[in-house]
C-alpha cells in the first residue's frame, strides 16, 4: 500500500475530503471508492476514451490520472451532466439521434462531445471526427454519434448557420 | 391466425430511441463490473506462460499466505468436466495440460484486486513444456504434437469420424453436381488462395462475471453474456452442479459480437463464490481478455470459379482451412456456416466445397459477428469480380447474370422464399452512380488513386429454438419475457415494439423482462442475426395466444360469437361492424376475479425452425445440422476507396449498403446496425490483426490492435433499408447483424483491386498495399 493523502475532491459540484493513495487512480477512485460507475474501464491504458471525464472542463482519461493531484480541480463525471434531473442537450442529443447502442462507450464519448462543444460552438463533420478521435466505439459506426453531436450543436446555438447540419 | 391490421401495428416501422437509452446517456447503467454485492471477493486468473506443457504440480502456500487472498483454486480441483457448445473439449480451468499462452490454470479470490492479483502472480505451477503447433501446416504434419488425445472420446454434436489428419477437429464435405465435368464445359478458369487473419472482438465491456451462493447451494451469476441459457449450461458442465442450482442473469452487457456466446468468466467466478461462500466478482483487463478469450478464425481458403464466355457461372471449388486455436469452441459450426455460402448467391451447377477445422496451441476462434461467412464471402466475392476481369465484363453485369432467385434452391436444397437481393443491388448502384462512375479510372488528388467496389451478400438469419411469454396484467398493459439478450444491438426495444404491434398496444403498454434462467423461458442466445426473427415469431405466437383467450372473454363479455372479436389499437377488443368495445383491463379482470373468466391470461410461443436439407439436392459429411437455418438475407454494398500511393494507406471514401430485412421494425436501429457492421468489417478488411510469435500474442492492447476510430472510417456510410416481408415472420421482419459486416472485406477489396491492385489476404495494412503496388498484386500462390 502507498502512502495516503487527503484531498478535497470537487466532483460534480460535491466538495469532499477523500483520503487517496498517491498511486490511485481517478478511475478506481470513482468507481470503487464513490461508487460513481459511469466512468468505465475499457483498457486502462488511454487508448479508448470509456473512462473519461472532464476535469476543468477539459477531457482526462481518468484511468491514467491520479485522483491525488486533484487537489483544487472540479471534476466532472457523466453523472453530473444532468440538472434537476433532465438530461443535458448533449445528453438528449445522444437519445434523439438513436446514437446509443450497448452504451458502454457512451459516457466518455458523451463527456468528450461536451467538450468538443463548449471549446466549438458549431464544429464541421470533420471538426467533429477529430473531437471524437480519440474515444472508440465498436458498436455504432460513429455515423449517428456525429449526428449527435451535429444535432446538439444545433440545438446550443439555434440561430447560427451550421456547418454540420447537412 | 394473428389478428392484425395497419392501425394496431403502429409500434412496427417505428424509429425510437432504445429503451434503455436515457439510463445508458446518464452513466445510471449497470453493467457487470458496475455491480457490488456485500462482502463481495475480486478474482484474478493464473495464466499459462506455455503453449503447450503438461501440468506436473501446484504451489500455492506462497500465494495463500498473501494477506486477504482467501482462496486459490486449481483446474485439478475443479476435475476433467468438460464443457462446449459443439464438441465438449473444455475445462474451466486447464487440467493436466495447457494449450495456449494466456489459458486459464488457477484462479484466486482475494479482498480486492490488487491482492488478487498479487496473489495469482505468486500462484507457482510446475510444467514440463510440450512441442507446439502455431499453424495448420504444422499442426497437420505427420508426427505432429497432438493437442487433445482424447478427442475420439469427447461428447461431439456432429461427425467427427471424417477427420483424418493430426489435429484436424472437423472435415466437412459438401457437393453438388460435378466439379470435374463443370471445369470442362467452362471457357475460363479462375483459381487463387486467400487469406484471412484473425480478429479480436473488442466488444467495448471486457468479460465480467459476478457470482453469489445462497444459503442451499444455489448460485447466481450476473455476467456479460449473449445468452443466460448457454452460460448456466456452461457452469453446469464445467462444474459439475445441477441445473437447478444455477440462476443465470444479465445486466446490461456492453457488446458481444459473438465473443460472449459461450463460458467466459462465468464458471471461474461460480467456482470461487461456491468455495469462498462469498459473493466473487471476475473482471478481466483488457489485456487478459485479448490474450485468454476467443478471436475470428484465421482462414485459408482456396477458390477455383469457372465460367462460361457468356458469363454464365458454371462450377465453383472450394477449400476452406479454418485455424481454430486450442480449443474447439464454435469451430465446426463456424467452418460449416462458411461452406454453406462458399457458392455466394450464385446459380453454380457444381459445387464443391471441402472444410479442415485445425487444433492449434493458439487463443481458441469461436463465433464472430458474421460466423464463418466473412472469410467466405472475402474469397468469393473477389474471385467473382477477377473472373468477371478476365471475362472482361462488368463486374455488375456478371453478378446480375447469375445470381439466386426466389424458388431457386440453396447448396443443401432449401428452397428460396423471397429475396431482396435484386432491389438492394439497384438502390447500392443507382446511389453510387455505378454505371456512370465505373470503368474508368475515379478522379483522384495527386499522389492518390481512386476505385470503386461491389460486393453482394447472402446469409441466413434464425437457428435453434426459442420461446417467448406474453402476460396480461390487471391494467391491460402486458409482460413480455423471452430469454433474449439484448447487447446493446437493441432487441429489447425491438422485441417490446413487436409484441406490442401484437397487440395493438403502444411500447409504454409492454413491460420487458431482462433475461434470467429463473423466471425466462427458453431462448439458445443472441447470434446468427436471429433475434428479431426467431424470437419475434415466438412473441408473435405469444401474442396470438393471448389474443385468442383475450377474445374468449371479449366474445362473453360482449354477447358476441368469438369469431366476431377483432382486435382493436389501444387496448381494446370489439365486435367487428359495431362499435362497442372492451377494454384489455376489463378482459383481465374478467379472467382473474370471475368464475367464468377461464383464469389468468397467459400467451406462450416456442419456435424451431425446420427446413429439412436434401441429400438428392446435394452431399453432405461431417456436417454439423443444418435442419435449421432460418431465413435467408440478402445485401450489396458499394465502397469507393483512396490510396495513398506512398505509404500506401487506405481510406474508405463513401459506401454505400443496402440490405434486405424483410421489414425494419425499427428503422433507425436497422442503420445502427448497418453502420456499426460496416466500421467493424473495414477494421477486418483494413487494420485488425492479431498476432502471435512463437504461441504469444504480441499485440494484446488497443494502441497495438487498431480498430477503426472515427478517423478512419467515413462520415458517409449510406445505409439502405430493403423490404421485402419475409412470409414465416408475423411482421415480416429479417435480421440484420451480421450481413454489413461480412460485405466489407471483399467490397473494400474489390475496390482496391478497381485501383489497379488485388490484394487477397485481410487485413489490407499500409505494407501489403505498398507490396501490392509493387508487384501488381498481393497474396500467395495456389
Ligand atoms: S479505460 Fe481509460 S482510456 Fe481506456
Ligand atoms: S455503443 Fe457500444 S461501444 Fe459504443
Amino acid at each position: 500500500m502507498s502512502d495516503a493523502v487527503l484531498v478535497s475532491l470537487s466532483i460534480n459540484d460535491e466538495v469532499r475530503p477523500v483520503a487517496i493513495p498517491i498511486d490511485r487512480t481517478l478511475l478506481d477512485v470513482l468507481r470503487e471508492d464513490l461508487r460513481l460507475t459511469g466512468a468505465k474501464r475499457a483498457c486502462e491504458a488511454g487508448a479508448c476514451g470509456a473512462c473519461n471525464v472532464l476535469i476543468d472542463g477539459h477531457t482526462a482519461r481518468s484511468c491514467l490520472t491520479l485522483a491525488a493531484d486533484l487537489e483544487g480541480c472540479a471534476v466532472r463525471t457523466i453523472e453530473g451532466l444532468a440538472q434537476d434531473g433532465v438530461p443535458s442537450v448533449v445528453q438528449q442529443a445522444f437519445l434523439d439521434a438513436g446514437a446509443i447502442q450497448c452504451g458502454f462507450c457512451m459516457p466518455g464519448m458523451i463527456m468528450s462531445a461536451t467538450e468538443l462543444l463548449a471549446d466549438n460552438p458549431s464544429p464541421t463533420i470533420a471538426e467533429i471526427r477529430t473531437g471524437i478521435s480519440g474515444n472508440l466505439c465498436r458498436c455504432s459506426g460513429y455515423v449517428k454519434v456525429i449526428e449527435a453531436i451535429a444535432l446538439a450543436a444545433r440545438r446550443l446555438a439555434p440561430s447560427r448557420p451550421m456547418a454540420a447540419a447537412s | 391466425m394473428l389478428m392484425k391490421s395497419p392501425k394496431t401495428e403502429a409500434a412496427i416501422g417505428l424509429t425510437m430511441s432504445r429503451l434503455e437509452a436515457l439510463e445508458k446517456a446518464s452513466g445510471a447503467a449497470a453493467f457487470t463490473e458496475d455491480m457490488t454485492l456485500p462482502g463481495m471477493l475480486h478474482g484474478a486468473l493464473v495464466l499459462s506462460p506455455h503453449a503447450h506443457a503438461r501440468i506436473l504440480g501446484y504451489d500455492l502456500s506462497r500465494a495463500l499466505a498473501l494477506p486477504g487472498v482467501k482462496a486459490v483454486i486449481t483446474g485439478a480441483e475443479i476435475g476433467r468436466r468438460y464443457m462446449g457448445l459443439v464438441v465438449k473439449d473444455e475445462t474451466a480451468l486447464a487440467v493436466d495440460k495447457v494449450r495456449y499462452i494466456g489459458e486459464p490454470v488457477a484462479a484466486v479470490a482475494a479482498i480486492d484486486v490488487a491482492t488478487a492479483r498479487a496473489a495469482a502472480a505468486l500462484v507457482e505451477v510446475e510444467y514440463e513444456p510440450l512441442p507446439a503447433v502455431f499453424t495448420i501446416e504444422e499442426a497437420i504434419a505427420e508426427g505432429a504434437p497432438i493437442l487433445h488425445e482424447d478427442f475420439a472420446s469427447y461428447f461431439k454434436i456432429y461427425d467427427a469420424s471424417t477427420c483424418r489428419l493430426p489435429n484436424e477437429l472437423t472435415r466437412s464435405e459438401i457437393i453438388l453436381g460435378d466439379v470435374a465435368k463443370g471445369f470442362a464445359e467452362c471457357d475460363v478458369v479462375v483459381e487463387r488462395v486467400y487469406e484471412t487473419a484473425a480478429q479480436n472482438h473488442i466488444y467495448m465491456e471486457p468479460c465480467a462475471a459476478l457470482a453469489a451462493v445462497d444459503g442451499r447451494g444455489k448460485v447466481t451469476v450476473w455476467s456479460s453474456t449473449q445468452s443466460v441459457f448457454r452460460t448456466q449450461a456452461n457452469v453446469h458442465e464445467s462444474l459439475g452442479i445441477p441445473m437447478a442450482r444455477i440462476r443465470s442473469v444479465v445486466p446490461r452487457v456492453g457488446g458481444g459480437f459473438g465473443g460472449k456466446s459461450e463460458a467466459t468468466v462465468q464458471p471461474v467466478a461460480a467456482a470461487l463464490a461456491l468455495k469462498t461462500g462469498r459473493p466473487v466478482r471476475v473482471v478481466l483487463s483488457r489485456e487478459e481478455d485479448m490474450i485468454t478469450m476467443r478471436a475470428r478464425h484465421p482462414a485459408r481458403m482456396r477458390v477455383k470459379t469457372g465460367a462460361r464466355r457468356d458469363g454464365t457461372l458454371v462450377a465453383r471449388e472450394f477449400e476452406a482451412w479454418f485455424d481454430g486455436g486450442a480449443y474447439a469452441d464454435d469451430s465446426p459450426a463456424v467452418l460449416n456456416f462458411a461452406m454453406f455460402f462458399a457458392g455466394g448467391p450464385y446459380r453454380f451447377e457444381h459445387v464443391r466445397v471441402e472444410g479442415h477445422a485445425i487444433y492449434t496451441n493458439k487463443l481458441r476462434a469461436g463465433a464472430f459477428r458474421g460466423f464463418g461467412n466473412p472469410q467466405a464471402t472475402f474469397a468469393s466475392e473477389s474471385q467473382i469480380d477477377e473472373i468477371a476481369r478476365e471475362l472482361g465484363m462488368d463486374p455488375l453485369e456478371l453478378r446480375l447474370k447469375n445470381i439466386v432467385k426466389p424458388g431457386d434452391r440453396w447448396l443443401g436444397g432449401q428452397t428460396l422464399a423471397t429475396s431482396g437481393l435484386e432491389a438492394c443491388i439497384d438502390k447500392v448502384i443507382d446511389a453510387s452512380r455505378w454505371r456512370e462512375r465505373h470503368g474508368s479510372p475515379l478522379p483522384a488528388p495527386a499522389g492518390k488513386r481512386r476505385g470503386l467496389g461491389l460486393t453482394l451478400t447472402a446469409h441466413v438469419c434464425g437457428f435453434l429454438s426459442t420461446s417467448a411469454i406474453v402476460r396480461l396484467a390487471e391494467d391491460g398493459s402486458v409482460t413480455l419475457n423471452t430469454g433474449a439478450v439484448d447487447l446493446g444491438q437493441g432487441s429489447d426495444t425491438v422485441l417490446s415494439q413487436m409484441c406490442a404491434a401484437g397487440l395493438g398496444l403502444g411500447v409504454d403498454d409492454v413491460n420487458f423482462v431482462a433475461p434470467d434462467t429463473d423466471a425466462s423461458p427458453y431462448n439458445s442466445g443472441t447470434n446468427c442475426s436471429r433475434v428479431t426473427y426467431m424470437v419475434g415469431r415466438a412473441v408473435g405466437e405469444a401474442t396470438q395466444a393471448v389474443q385468442a383467450k383475450m377474445a374468449k372473454i371479449a366474445a362473453r363479455i360482449l354477447e358476441c360469437p368469438e369469431d366476431d372479436v377483432e382486435l382493436l389499437p389501444g387496448g381494446l377488443m370489439g365486435v367487428a361492424g359495431s362499435n362497442r368495445t372492451v377494454s384489455f383491463k376489463e378482459i383481465a379482470a374478467r379472467s382473474l376475479w370471475f368464475a367464468d373468466g377461464g383464469g389468468p391470461v397467459i400467451g406462450s410461443g416456442s419456435i424451431m425452425h425446420n427446413e429439412p436439407l436434401d441429400p438428392k439436392h446435394t452431399l453432405l459429411s461431417g456436417m454439423v445440422s443444418f435442419h435449421n437455418v432460418g431465413a435467408f438475407i440478402f445485401g450489396a454494398q458499394v465502397a469507393e476507396v483512396e490510396i495513398d500511393e506512398v505509404t500506401g494507406k487506405v481510406d474508405i471514401v463513401e459506401a454505400w449498403c443496402a440490405h434486405d430485412v424483410g421489414r425494419a421494425v425499427n428503422p433507425g436501429a436497422v442503420e445502427g446496425q448497418i453502420q456499426g457492421g460496416f466500421v467493424q468489417g473495414a477494421g477486418y478488411a483494413l487494420s485488425e490483426e492479431m498476432l502471435w510469435k512463437g504461441g504469444r500474442l504480441i499485440n494484446p492492447s488497443l494502441s497495438d490492435y487498431k480498430i477503426p476510430c472515427a478517423l478512419d472510417v467515413p462520415y458517409e456510410i449510406r445505409s439502405f433499408v430493403v423490404e421485402v416481408p419475409d412470409p414465416t415472420h408475423p411482421f415480416g421482419a429479417k435480421g440484420v447483424g451480421e450481413p454489413p459486416l461480412i460485405g466489407a472485406g471483399p467490397v473494400i477489396a474489390n475496390a482496391i483491386a478497381d485501383a489497379g491492385f488485388r490484394v487477397r489476404r485481410l487485413p489490407i495494412t499500409p505494407e501489403r498495399m505498398l507490396r501490392a503496388m509493387l508487384n501488381g498484386e498481393d497474396g500467395v500462390d495456389v
